[in-house]
């Protein structure tokens, strides 16, 4: 089912205002948008691995949050979200609880893809009816911006700076949603706070109402580790698309469907100029990074497309 | 009326379990306590219990979804051995500050490295200070009634605390031994049902657990925490009182072995206490005065009590099987002497024994009484710190 912005803006917010996250930060953006799409008359458990979204919204004795909340550890959101879905199943069995209750934890891509990655996939591979919602901002942001696996190739971060010898992060990022895909798992998404937030909408609707488990990897960014100005940030959302840095695309039910192809793809230079931390890759002598960059995304976006239209003859 | 059985120590923990029924047990398979999770998830196959059983990637997770489903209002229980309760530690602390009545059994097995699968206590020793009420047991009867009585402690409203019940890895969890079990209905009559005042799963009133606790309000959430355990104290005391008219077994912080006149005595936990006694009884036969104290709750630790009860014993022997790596004793060695302080008497030793399984006879702890009588007849403790057992 489609939720038209103008349908989302009537739904309750269940994540409130006066939160701490910063202002300009994909997180809470990502959050709300997700949340909306519960349904005004479900309850729901939400888990929250550590990280910048729960020190921001869970400080004692305060809480952003209208529905019931958990923070257990920083590698464990999956594994805690596990125990509450196994606890509802019997409680509701038992006739304890009554109303329906809707899973959801959010990570960043520290929690996600680097330490919580083997909770994450047991709770998956178990078949919990949840949805795990990873923000991805591309470094662990809350201790300082230090590199993650979902740091982009040439990043500067904390651990992974620009230096003489070293132009940032060396490596890749990591294909978690198709890592996560290659689970087998009823619902794997890949979107972000786009446009008129259709398609994070959308696929937050299909992930929590779908039976099982259902992963969503959202494209989150955050101001101070990539050094953009605060009002950018649904430029920079649009640009990532643009560039096919971050494709919008599903799997469902194993079949691979991409869900926005650019009119125009934009060369990957839009996408890093806005962000202080690929200033580097600017100067002279790194063009060639520069060119390195675009050939990877143009490779990686060709076998998307195969992917997706593999599945669509 | 009690029902006689054969069971192992393993067998006799799934059977509690069985009986209790718990809303969910999350486990992972470690030796020596593979077998729990095992027989009791052939009890969930069979439909006996209605539990739901989560069979995570690791005892990590194990100890997150138990902390995950208790927190949403369930009554949870789960097991564990040695590194696997190592890698649970983080979640440990987690699920004690979070006031959640998880019951574990902890079967006790020597922590890597080098890796060994054989008893010791290095493990829950390692957990002592994870904010978990600990609970001892000498053998299959102690380790079926301990878990019983730690759903009730748990739960309380003045203590809201986990629960570790340890017992012996193999030397326990796998010997068969003749046990008596209470009917299921006393037993479901004993624990009650469980309903908890706040929690996820509540409607009427959501809620929100484990928040960033910054410095105005952390230090009180751990005194509270302390009060809870403080509070234990009288709770266990009380639920064995209750415990003891449905079973007719006795439980104490303690148990008292021939201590009315003892003028030596070893305080030892779990399993050694039964060789223990055969030694005391063999002395007590020659006419020697000697006792043991066989220590059942280690978390809160009985001081004051532990106190009284050897206020007229001349040499203490505390008996470790574990070390703690501190050059100056093992952990209980550490506990009891602070106990003792500013007592002109008992002398004190401490044995360090039986790491990574090395038997433990009868003979070697006649050595220790021999020693003691020694210290008695000199006057003096040559050496505090010993090790027993060892192939020097």
């Amino acid at each position: 089912m489609a939720i038209t912005l103008k349908e989302a803006a009537k739904l309750e917010d269940r994540f409130t205002g006066g939160h701490r996250l910063c202002a300009g930060c994909g997180a809470g953006v990502t959050v709300r948008a997700v949340l909306r799409c519960i349904k005004p008359e479900d309850k729901a458990v939400i888990a929250a691995a550590t990280g910048c979204l729960e020190v921001s919204s869970f400080l004692y004795p305060y809480t952003a949050w209208k529905d019931s909340f958990i923070h257990n550890a920083f590698e464990n959101a999956a594994a805690t979200l596990s125990g509450v879905e196994a606890a509802y199943n019997i409680l509701k069995k038992k006739g304890k609880v009554k109303d329906n209750h809707k899973f959801i934890a959010f990570g960043g891509d520290g929690g996600t893809y680097d330490i919580g990655l083997q909770s994450l996939s047991g709770a998956m591979e178990r078949g919990h009816d949840m949805v795990y919602v990873c923000y991805d901002n591309g470094a662990y942001m809350n201790t300082g911006i230090q590199r993650s696996s979902a740091t982009p190739k040439y990043a500067n971060t904390t651990t992974s700076p620009a230096g003489k010898v070293l132009p940032g992060k060396q490596q890749f990022r990591k294909n978690l949603t198709e890592v996560m895909a290659a689970h087998n798992i009823p619902y794997v998404a890949q979107t972000a706070p786009f446009g008129a937030f259709k398609d994070i909408h959308e696929k937050s609707e299909k992930a929590i109402y779908k039976n099982g488990p259902a992963f969503l990897n959202v494209f989150t960014p955050c101001p101070r580790g990539w050094r953009y100005e605060t009002p950018k940030l649904m430029e920079i959302i649009k640009l990532a698309v643009d560039t096919c840095y971050w494709p919008l695309y599903e799997v469902e039910d194993g079949q691979w469907r991409l869900n926005y192809r650019p009119k125009e793809k934009r060369p990957i230079t839009e996408f890093l100029k806005l962000q202080g931390r690929f200033k580097h890759l600017f100067n002279e002598e790194n063009k060639g990074l520069l060119d390195e960059l675009q050939n990877e995304i143009d490779i990686k976006w060709e076998n998307l497309l195969s992917k997706c239209e593999a599945k669509e003859k | 009326m009690s029902i006689k059985d054969k069971l192992s120590g393993n067998e006799a923990i799934a059977t509690a379990m069985k009986q209790i029924n718990p809303d969910v047990v999350a486990a992972f398979p470690i030796t020596p306590s593979t077998e729990v999770p095992q027989y009791f998830s052939q009890f969930v196959a069979n439909g006996t219990v209605d539990t739901e059983f989560v069979a995570v990637e690791s005892e990590h997770s194990a100890m997150s979804a138990c902390v995950g489903a208790s927190a949403a209002g369930a009554r949870v229980m789960t097991a564990t051995s040695a590194n696997g309760l190592a890698l649970m530690w983080e979640i440990l602390y987690i699920a004690s500050s979070m006031r959640l009545p998880i019951v574990m059994s902890v079967i006790n097995r020597a922590l890597s490295g080098p890796i060994n699968i054989h008893n010791d206590h290095s493990d829950s020793m390692g957990a002592r200070d994870s904010g978990w009420i600990q609970l001892y047991s000498e053998d299959n009867q102690e380790a079926y009634d301990n878990i019983i009585q730690a759903i009730k402690i748990s739960e309380h409203g003045n203590v809201k605390l986990p629960v570790m019940v340890c017992l012996d890895g193999f030397i326990i969890s796998h010997s068969v031994e003749n046990i008596e079990i209470l009917d299921t209905n006393k037993v479901r009559a004993f624990i009650g049902e469980y309903n908890p005042t706040e929690y996820l799963l509540n409607t009427q009133e959501p809620v929100a657990m484990g928040p960033l606790d910054l410095p105005p309000h952390y230090f009180e959430h751990k005194r509270q925490q302390a009060e809870g355990i403080k509070n234990a104290k009288d709770i266990i005391l009380d639920v064995a009182k209750e415990y003891e008219q449905i079973s007719g077994r006795k439980y104490g912080l303690f148990e008292e072995y021939r201590m009315e006149d003892a003028e030596v005595a070893i305080i030892v936990l779990n399993s050694t206490a039964g060789t223990a006694k055969e030694v005391v009884d063999m002395i007590r036969e020659n006419g020697a005065k000697a006792g043991l104290i066989k220590l059942r709750v280690f978390r809160p630790f009985p001081s004051s009590e532990l106190k009284k009860a050897l206020s007229n014993v001349k040499v203490v022997a505390v008996m470790d099987k574990a070390e703690s790596f501190s050059d100056a004793g093992g952990p209980m060695f550490v506990e009891v002497r602070s106990a003792l302080y500013g007592q002109e008497s008992p002398k004190i030793v401490n044995y360090i024994y039986g790491l990574g399984g090395r038997d433990v006879r009868k003979d070697d702890i006649l050595k220790v009484y021999d020693e003691m009588f020694w210290i008695l007849e000199r006057g003096t403790v040559d050496n505090i710190y010993n090790y027993l057992g060892l192939k020097e």
